[in-house]
């Protein structure tokens, strides 16, 4: 048999074969890479051995390797911060070995924390801060010079005119390295850290905190308080503080080594300025941290460490940033996540499933894509079978019992996560236990939950699997059958206006007539609204909309590609029909007349007939504020089409603003090029001349469009609060004359909406804040509706 | 400031499968080429009664779907347990491939992977019988697929 290497079709794709050789200065980087990269994994030896073992072998690699393994341990600080402790008991080692190496080292996690903070990546920052703090733990930076550092991160606070985003920051980068760093800088220096302490306490106590109620998953403080981040973290130190720093959390390897490393001579931080605010600076916005187990949900085993301990603060810290390294492969999350160090003291499974939702629920949004979510718990309830899939059942049932205080964007995603997440394991629960929500009020919390969910369960299978998944007493909620409404069927009344022209219609349709023939078929349907002098008859015609998107959406049925065929097929007839802002208004009204026991439907009819230029995103948005949509309007799926609506008219935005950037550039490289080529051929300027007029040409065109695509933008968001603004005031308004208590279900769902919108598009309706507070959101507005406003405001101060 | 540190950046549910369309136009290189940018999942797995609402539902969990097109027996015309999901960006196709790539649609695990783009006559089986390749030769009862597979229910 022949021994020769063949090369697969299928290998196309892999490295052609490597001789080996391994003094390859590529490989042996490789190694070095996957060395560090993988120590403190699973081993059948022991941490601290390995860490002497790799700690030998890259000191022995210093003389050939150095700025590699540099750049190497600066990484692995910066993007593997679950491993802090690791990795500076690491460097501590080779400082011990090589002080020249500590230094350089010092200095260029130094010129990296520069960088971080000038290109906007602040929780990169934090974790390099952190990584410094802890090298005080290992003799390689004298505490007395991390104390200076931290000073001036503090006196930032001090500074004026900047955004309170930007002091919390630095205050934030301080306290949150205390419960790796506190024991051993009071040790050395507590009169200066006492003196930091209260400088951060009277900071705590100015700092405005107007945002925080727009940030809480829950309005309720019990059972658990959603608490501002730097205020649970003060708390958390204090508590450290008072228990004289002694943390028993944290895996702390270099421990094992103190006889080595206190040998070891220590470098001093350079000074450190922060750099300076400058407009384009953005920083990370404040957030509520989530809580929702205590140490009495856990039945067994381990106890679960207080709200406001420093243990808490580390484990939370630790699996976020496990998530944060490993979201896009679930399956190694997940194994990352239940193998995190030191599970055997903490009731695990807790902390994750808490931390989980906790980001699921972040408010403006979560870090990461939702369906991650539900992906990344499936995945654990795999891994765990016996344990977690309980844990798992425990939270939603106490979710479904504080529903009443969740915020609104919150069930969204609960309703979203539940359903998807039931559609996975047969839809089984034991939907009895909630029979409570039966005899409630359908609009109250709870059974418009069960409602929501059932209906997105339905969107995932069909009709007769949720009748026959609910118990018969939960028949209220089952969602309609999503069968169409044809008003023009056989049961129509004959006197019905229009009748006879769906028939004549429906076989122009089905004998492939053109759209100009069927737009002659349909001169013939009277105008209900108009005057006889009206020849033309090009008028808004209500009538002729509904004869022909009825019968054309009754023809096409039968699923969403026919539907999509049929509104393409028939564009122009659509569009000519729907030519003014009525026309727009009255195809949604139809649209919604027809489909209105099938939401799934109506979306995404909506989503075609936006894209595809027959009605507006303000069209749509008028639509769902009208009077006909009233009863509809707590309902989960119109907030879906609205938020649908509004991203469609953001990414067209985008679109085209990219369109013109990359005119731009292309203008430059041609101007360039230009004055390169300057003294070429006559022919040869001439063509460049030309290309460059075309591309300023298309510049201007391109910039004309842009400028219209943000005024259709902002004209969206103005008609959406305006429109919220008259509903919420004539609500309050009704209340106060009546004397009844303005805090009705209707009323949290709409005001709890509004909010949505600033929350999901925040970063969009920023540009526009002048025109909104100038137009709509002035002083004479009830307070009621102004405060929401200032929430908002108060998350980019 | 950035270095590549491949052990730590992996992303492998996003890399293409070993799979390559037998009857695509073009060589090995430029079908690689088109399944690195794709925007168009294969779906597979399906059960026949699965339908193209379902399939959107789910797919729009990581984005917007541009276009579905359900597999159909050649002969039948009928579904045969595939599909087609189109997304107008390719980060939202990879989304679908991390997050619900061997997750359930209709009680069935479904398996994702990227197709260089649908062309007409691609949404029809290429079994013998008119239905999916595997679903010829396949020795189980699967009910949500026709019963037993083609050869045995000839036999």
């Amino acid at each position: 048999m022949s021994r020769r290497r063949h090369s697969d079709e299928s290998d196309a794709g892999s490295q052609p074969h490597k001789r080996r050789r391994t003094s390859e200065p590529i490989e042996i980087e490789d190694r070095l890479e996957s060395l560090i990269c993988r120590v403190g994994e699973k081993s059948t030896s022991s941490l601290e051995s390995n860490l002497e073992g790799l700690a030998g072998v890259l000191e022995a690699d210093l003389p050939n390797y150095k700025s590699k393994i540099l750049r190497i341990l600066c990484a692995v600080a910066r993007i593997l911060p679950e491993k802090l402790t690791v990795y500076t008991t690491l460097v501590g080692l080779l400082n011990a070995r090589n002080y020249n190496f500590g230094g350089e080292f010092v200095e260029a996690m130094i010129r990296q924390l520069k960088e971080t903070l000038k290109s906007n990546l602040y929780s990169e920052a934090l974790y390099l801060v952190r990584f410094l703090s802890d090298l005080v733990n290992c003799h390689v930076i004298a505490a007395p010079s991390m104390v200076a550092m931290f000073e001036n991160f503090v006196s930032v606070t001090q500074e004026e005119d900047i955004p309170q985003v930007r002091s919390d920051w630095y205050v934030y980068a301080v306290l949150s390295s205390l419960p790796w760093v506190g024991k051993e800088l009071y040790e050395k220096k507590d009169v200066e850290m006492d003196r930091l302490l209260n400088q951060i306490e009277g900071y705590l106590k100015r700092r405005q905190k107007t945002h925080v109620p727009m940030l809480q998953v829950w309005t309720a403080e019990k059972p658990h308080p959603q608490e501002e981040y730097l205020d649970c973290l003060w708390a958390q130190v204090q508590k450290l503080k008072k228990d004289r720093w002694q943390e028993r959390h944290i895996l702390r390897p270099y421990i094992a080594f103190d006889s080595v490393l206190c040998e070891a001579l220590q470098h001093n931080l350079p000074p450190f300025t922060p750099p300076a605010h400058s407009d384009d600076a953005v920083y990370p916005m404040p957030h509520v941290v989530f809580r929702m187990f205590d140490y009495t949900d856990a039945p067994e085993g381990p106890v679960m460490p207080g709200s406001h301990s420093v243990e808490r603060f580390v484990i939370e810290e630790n699996l976020h940033c496990i998530i944060k390294s490993h979201w896009r492969e679930r399956k190694t999350c997940a194994a990352q996540l239940l193998s995190y160090p030191g599970k055997n003291k903490i009731p695990l499974n807790y902390h994750i499933v808490e931390v989980i939702f906790g980001e699921l629920f972040q408010l403006p949004g979560p870090p990461h894509i939702d369906v991650m979510y539900t992906a990344l718990l499936i995945e654990l309830c795999k891994l765990q079978p016996g344990s977690l899939p309980q844990v798992l059942a425990q939270a939603t049932e106490m979710m479904y019992m504080r529903l009443d205080t969740m915020n609104t964007t919150c069930i969204d995603r609960l309703i979203n996560w539940f359903s998807h997440h039931l559609s996975n394991f047969q839809f089984r629960w034991s939907w009895d236990d909630w029979a409570d929500c039966l005899t409630q009020d359908i609009e109250k919390p709870k059974p418009k939950f069960v409602k929501e969910v059932l209906e997105k369960c339905m969107r995932l299978s069909y009709h007769q699997r949720i009748v026959d998944i609910v118990p018969p007493s939960f028949t209220a909620l089952i969602p309609a059958n999503p069968v169409c409404s044809y008003k023009y069927g056989d049961e129509a009344d004959s006197s019905l206006p229009g009748l006879a022209m769906t028939t004549t219609v429906g076989n122009a349709i089905k004998n492939r007539a053109s759209n100009e023939e069927i737009l002659i078929v349909l001169k013939d349907v009277p105008n209900p609204n108009q005057d006889d002098d009206d020849d033309e008859g090009d008028g808004f015609n209500p009538l002729k909309i509904e004869v022909f998107l009825q019968t054309l959406l009754h023809l096409a049925a039968k699923s969403f590609s026919h539907s999509f065929s049929a509104l393409a097929k028939f564009h122009e007839v659509l569009k000519t029909l729907t030519d003014s802002d009525e026309g727009k208004l009255h195809i949604l009204r139809v649209l919604y007349e027809f489909w209105r026991n099938h939401p799934q439907m109506i979306s995404v009819l909506v989503d075609k007939l936006i894209r595809t230029q027959i009605v507006d995103c303000a069209a749509v948005a008028n639509w769902i504020f009208s009077p006909e949509m009233a009863h509809d309007f707590t309902r989960f799926y119109v907030w879906e089409i609205l938020h649908s609506t509004i991203r469609k008219m953001n990414k067209h935005v985008q679109k085209i603003q990219k369109e013109l950037d990359e005119a731009k550039v292309k203008l430059e490289k041609q101007q360039n090029k230009k004055q390169r080529d300057s003294g070429d051929e006559e022919d040869m300027e001439k063509n460049s001349e030309d290309e460059e007029g075309q591309l300023e040409e298309q510049i201007e065109r391109l910039q004309e469009k842009v400028e219209s695509a943000q005024s259709e933008q902002k004209n969206l968001f103005l008609v959406i609060f305006q429109r919220f603004i008259m509903l919420l005031t004539e609500h309050l308004v009704r209340c106060e004359t009546s004397g009844i208590d303005i805090n009705t279900t209707w009323y949290k769902n709409c005001i709890e909406r509004l909010q949505q919108i600033f929350l999901m598009h925040h970063v969009i309706i920023q540009q526009y804040m002048g025109t909104l507070e100038n137009l709509l959101f002035t002083a004479e507005l009830d307070h009621h509706i102004l405060t929401v406003y200032q929430q908002f405001c108060a998350l980019h101060l | 400031m950035s270095i590549k540190l491949n052990a730590l950046f992996s992303d492998s549910y996003v890399d293409i499968s070993q799979y390559r369309d037998q009857h695509f136009k073009g060589n090995r290189y430029e079908q690689e080429k088109l399944l690195k940018q794709s925007c168009t999942l294969y779906v597979g797995n399906l059960s026949f009664y699965t339908t193209e609402e379902q399939v959107h539902e789910l797919f729009s969990k990581s984005g917007d779907v541009k276009r579905i097109i359900i597999g159909l027996d050649k002969v039948k015309k009928t579904a045969c347990g595939f599909c087609f999901v189109e997304y107008y960006t390719r980060a939202d196709a990879e989304n679908a491939m991390r997050f619900i790539n061997g997750t359930r649609l209709d009680d069935r695990i479904i398996r994702t992977d990227w197709d260089a783009g649908f062309k007409e006559g691609r949404q029809f089986g290429r079994g013998k019988s008119g239905g999916q390749v595997r679903d010829e030769y396949r020795q189980d009862y699967d009910p949500a697929r026709g019963g037993y597979g083609k050869l045995v229910q000839k036999s």
